[in-house]
């Protein structure tokens, strides 16, 4: 595939069924794409910054989104998501996903209570230990809520390579549904040992960072799109490195954060059309690496 | 356990650039013309420090401890503190500083000027307190509504008190600590968010101290 035929390509891609998938626990699907909150959302009790927030989630459900990762560490982003939710409706696909983020662990129970009421639901679908925070506590807190009926999924988080030594234990030990890091092109540890481990165990993977925080994004925008970009269905950087990510067999979605509607509709491109094959990933791994 | 050194220090930037300089705007706007009085109550530390006195170091410990109480409950506890749970404890340190300057500055006397002490740098920090820092802002691409001001505002004020205290004929050391520690936090959050001015406030804190240590080795020289 190469020349005029590839830009009518690669917008067809855009019209494409989404591509999802399987949580492994469940069998329950989800698009590959979702929506982070870290930094972007935390906007506090801004009136205009927080509509703008809730045109994001618009867009992200009105293009086939479901997945809004969150934290008790991410400031006001939990209440500007309840905002935005109560705004839309409560859109029935939203799939909600926060975190406990805690020392004390006789506290976690209040402060997802705290965090279920800034949201504005009656449960969450997936809780995970943010960051391994007390992990030892709250594990067995999430498993029993889940037990209870109270919670459908539970998990861990890391990010920026933090203790993947312990990530890979408590992977091994626990029932996970979910583990969640960071990946991205330049920032592969996590295929030596978690992605394969997630996949024997039949966990599902979170990406988060895909862009490492904007960075990333930043450094390979300074250069044209490659041609190529055109046979996985791309039609900018963000889409390149998102399909990087999802097309990963272990990875189940990624969650890039974004505060604007033309960004998120970027992203949600990146969960349609084609998906690149191993030499397309070495490839984009490769010319990535070229040009930071 | 709590394990804080597997945080990068970039971790704890949970805003934007954007965010941040929005609050200073919804902020401004809200409090305004409170800026102004602040100005008034800066230039009336300045006349109180030239005028020297046994009175003037009590008032000025007053007036500051009323910028530094001001600053933690209208900006730290009730607005930085929506985006940034630390604000909470800036609150709280900001807070302590005004009871030290009422304590210390106000009660025990431990805050006094000498009458004309113009020639001090102290004197240089105050006036870019009052009048430049505000326009740095300009420089580093916020509005006049975004930018920061003395009395109302967390950086401006510090730096006036750093510079109030350089004045003092004087001083308890105590009242520095808050100050400077501030200086290096709002130093440490501008070079997170890489504005252009990230270099000010540090540069406040190595001036104030530079300042401190000239004054105390002239103070100890042989006589």
């Amino acid at each position: 595939m190469a020349g005029g035929a590839l830009l009518p390509a690669s917008a067809a891609a855009q019209d494409a069924a989404l591509v999802t998938r399987a949580i492994p626990s469940t069998g329950e699907r989800l698009p590959v794409v979702g929506l982070g909150t870290w930094i972007t959302f935390n906007v506090g009790d801004d009136p205009v910054a927080r509509d703008t927030c809730a045109d994001v989630m618009r867009n992200f459900f009105a293009t086939g989104g479901r997945i809004i990762d969150s934290s008790p560490m991410y400031g006001s982003s939990q209440a500007v998501i309840g905002y935005g939710l109560a705004k839309l409706g409560m859109p029935a696909t939203l799939f909600s996903a926060d975190k406990v983020w805690i020392a004390a662990a006789s506290r976690g129970a209040a402060q997802i209570e705290e965090s279920r009421a800034h949201w504005g639901i009656s449960r969450f679908d997936l809780l995970q230990v943010h960051n391994l925070l007390a992990w030892q506590d709250h594990l067995p807190m999430l498993f029993a809520m889940k037990q209870a009926g109270r919670l459908r999924y539970v998990g861990i988080t890391t990010s920026e390579g933090r203790r993947h030594r312990d990530v890979e234990q408590i992977m091994r030990s626990q029932p996970l549904d979910f583990v969640q890091v960071t990946y991205n092109p330049v920032d592969r540890e996590v295929e030596d040992r978690i992605l394969p481990l997630a996949r024997e165990r039949g966990i599902a993977v979170i990406v988060n960072r895909p862009f490492q925080q904007g960075a990333l994004i930043d450094a390979v925008s300074q250069h044209p799109l490659p041609a190529w970009a055109a046979e996985i269905g791309c039609l900018n950087w963000a889409q390149v490195l998102l399909k990087f990510v999802v097309s990963h067999p272990a990875v189940t979605c990624a969650i890039p954060a974004t505060t604007r509607v033309a960004h998120v509709r970027e992203n949600m491109g990146a969960a349609r059309g084609a998906m690149p094959d191993e030499p397309m990933r070495r490839r984009i791994v490769a010319h990535v690496e070229r040009l930071q | 356990m709590t394990e804080w050194w597997t945080y990068r220090l970039s971790s704890f930037l949970l805003f934007s650039p954007r965010t941040w300089f929005r609050l200073h705007e919804l902020y401004n706007a809200e409090i305004w013309p409170a800026q102004v009085a602040a100005l008034m109550l800066g230039l009336a530390i300045v006349v109180l420090a030239r005028r020297g006195g046994g009175r003037s170091g009590p008032v000025i410990a007053l007036l500051l401890a009323a910028c530094w109480l001001w600053v933690a409950w209208a900006f730290h506890w009730r607005r930085y503190a929506t985006i940034n749970f630390a604000a909470t404890w800036f609150a709280a340190a900001f807070a302590v500083e005004a009871l030290l300057l009422v304590v210390l500055g106000a009660a025990r006397g431990r805050l006094a000027f000498a009458a004309n002490a113009w020639r001090h740098p102290g004197i240089w920090l105050v006036a870019f307190a009052l009048i430049v820092q505000p326009l740095v802002g300009l420089l580093a691409g916020r509005s006049l509504l975004q930018s920061e001001y003395f009395g109302v505002a967390p950086d401006p004020t510090a730096t006036a008190t750093l510079g109030v205290l350089l004045l003092a004929r004087r001083r308890s050391p105590a009242l520095m600590a808050i100050p400077l520690l501030w200086c290096a936090v709002s130093g440490a959050f501008a070079s997170m968010m890489r504005t252009p001015d990230m270099l000010v406030m540090p540069l406040v804190a190595l001036m104030t101290i530079g300042a401190a240590l000239a004054r105390r080795r002239r103070d100890v020289g042989p006589a």
